[in-house]
C-alpha cells in the first residue's frame, strides 16, 4: 500500500490517531508532565523538566522531519500566522496556562490520571473559551490577526537558505541549552 | 517490565520518543500533532446540540467543521495513554489536591474549581487566538522551524512565566 492510499484510509487512519495518541498519552505520563505541580515548577523556574521533554522533542523530531523531507516521504505542515495571532493570542494563551495549570494536550493527560481540576475546571473551561473565540472570530479575523501578518513562512524561508542551515545549527543550539540546564543542575 | 510501571522516565528519554512519533504522525498520516482544534470542534459539536444546523453557518466552523477528527481521536488517545500509564505506576488518584497549589492557597476544592475553570476559559481562548496550543505550536511548529510557531511558543511561556510568578509570589506572598 503506498502512502497516499494510507492516508486517504478513514479507519486505519482512526486506528493511527488512537496508537498515536495512547503513546504520546504514555509518554506525558511517564515524563511528569501530565501533574500540575511539575508544570507549575516549570513556570516558575524551579523545575525544567517540560523544557527537557520539549527540546529533546523538537531536536529528534526536526532532524527526522527534515531527513524524510529531503527522501521525498513527507511534507511539511506549518501553521499560517501573524504578530496580532501568534504572539498577542500566545501571550493570552500563557496567562491562561499558568492560571489552569496544563495545556490543552497535558490537561486530557491529566484527567487520564484521576486529577478532577483538569476535568471539571479545564476541560470545561477550554471548551467555554473556544466556543467564545468562534463567536468573536469574524470581528477579529478583520482586525488584529491581520496584523504583521507572515502566512506559514518558515525560518529557512524567511532567511532564504537551505532548511539544514537552519536544521542543524537550530539543534546544536537547543541541545547546548539543555547540557546547559543540566549542568546549573536544573 | 519494571520499566512500564516506573514512576517517572528521563525526560531527555521521553522527548525524544515524542519527536519519534512525529516522525510516524507525518510518515503514515500525513498530520502533525497537535490538541487544541479538537477542544473548538468539541465546543462547536455541543453548540449544535443546543442551537442545531445554524452552528455550521459561523465562519469559524466554517473552517473547523465541528466534527470527530484524526487529532480528536489523538486527544481521547492521550487520555487513554496517561491513565493506562499512571494506573502501571501506580499513581493514579482520583484528586483535586496539588501540592504547589495547597501550600500556597491551602485546600479548598471549590477555590481550586475556580481558579482552574477561569484558567481554562482564557487558555481555550488563546489557543484558538494563536491557531494552536503548546503540542501544535510548541512541539509540531517548532520542530518544523515555522515562524509563526517560534513566536507562539515564545509567547506562551512569557505570558506563563509572568502569570505563574504573580499567581504564586505576588498574590499568595511567596509563602511555600
Amino acid at each position: 500500500m503506498t502512502l497516499d492510499v494510507l492516508h486517504k484510509n478513514r479507519g486505519l487512519q482512526f486506528a493511527i490517531a488512537m496508537l498515536c495518541g495512547v503513546v504520546f498519552g504514555f509518554l506525558l505520563q511517564k515524563g511528569g508532565v501530565t501533574d500540575y505541580d511539575v508544570i507549575i515548577g516549570q513556570l516558575l523556574l524551579r523545575d525544567f523538566t517540560v523544557v527537557k521533554v520539549m527540546l529533546s522533542a523538537v531536536i529528534t523530531g526536526s532532524l527526522g522531519i527534515y531527513a524524510l523531507k529531503s527522501a521525498g516521504l513527507v511534507k511539511l505542515h506549518p501553521k499560517p500566522g501573524s504578530l496580532g495571532s501568534s504572539a498577542v493570542g500566545g501571550l493570552i494563551f500563557g496567562v491562561g496556562f499558568a492560571t489552569l495549570g496544563y495545556c490543552p494536550g497535558t490537561v486530557s493527560g491529566a484527567v487520564g490520571t484521576g486529577s478532577l481540576d483538569a476535568l471539571l475546571g479545564g476541560v470545561a473551561g477550554i471548551l467555554i473559551g473556544s466556543g467564545l473565540y468562534a463567536s468573536l472570530y469574524p470581528r477579529l479575523r478583520r482586525g488584529i490577526l491581520q496584523k504583521g501578518d507572515f502566512g506559514t513562512k518558515s525560518i529557512p524561508e524567511v532567511l532564504n537558505v537551505n532548511p539544514w542551515l537552519v536544521v542543524i545549527p537550530g539543534c546544536l543550539i537547543l541541545a547546548v541549552l539543555l547540557l546547559f540546564l543540566e549542568n546549573a543542575g536544573l | 517490565m519494571d520499566w512500564l510501571e516506573a514512576g517517572r522516565w528521563s525526560p531527555y528519554l521521553v522527548g525524544a520518543g515524542i519527536g519519534v512519533l512525529s516522525w510516524i504522525t507525518f510518515l503514515l498520516s500525513d498530520k502533525a500533532i497537535g490538541c487544541s482544534t479538537a477542544f473548538a470542534r468539541t465546543s462547536g459539536m455541543i453548540e449544535k446540540l443546543f442551537r442545531g444546523d445554524k452552528v455550521k453557518e459561523k465562519p469559524y466552523y466554517k473552517e473547523f467543521v465541528p466534527e470527530i477528527d484524526w487529532e480528536w481521536i489523538l486527544v481521547l488517545g492521550v487520555f487513554a495513554g496517561a491513565f493506562i500509564s499512571s494506573v502501571l505506576s501506580g499513581s493514579f488518584r482520583i484528586t483535586i489536591e496539588h501540592s504547589v497549589w495547597t501550600a500556597h492557597f491551602g485546600d479548598t476544592p471549590i477555590l481550586r474549581l475556580l481558579v482552574a475553570f477561569a484558567g481554562g476559559i482564557v487558555m481555550g481562548f488563546g489557543s484558538r487566538w494563536a491557531g494552536g496550543c503548546t503540542s501544535g505550536h510548541g512541539i509540531s511548529g517548532t520542530l518544523q522551524w515555522t515562524l509563526s510557531s517560534w513566536i507562539a511558543a515564545i509567547c506562551f511561556f512569557a505570558g506563563g512565566i509572568i502569570t505563574a510568578l504573580f499567581i504564586f509570589e505576588v498574590l499568595a506572598g511567596g509563602a511555600s
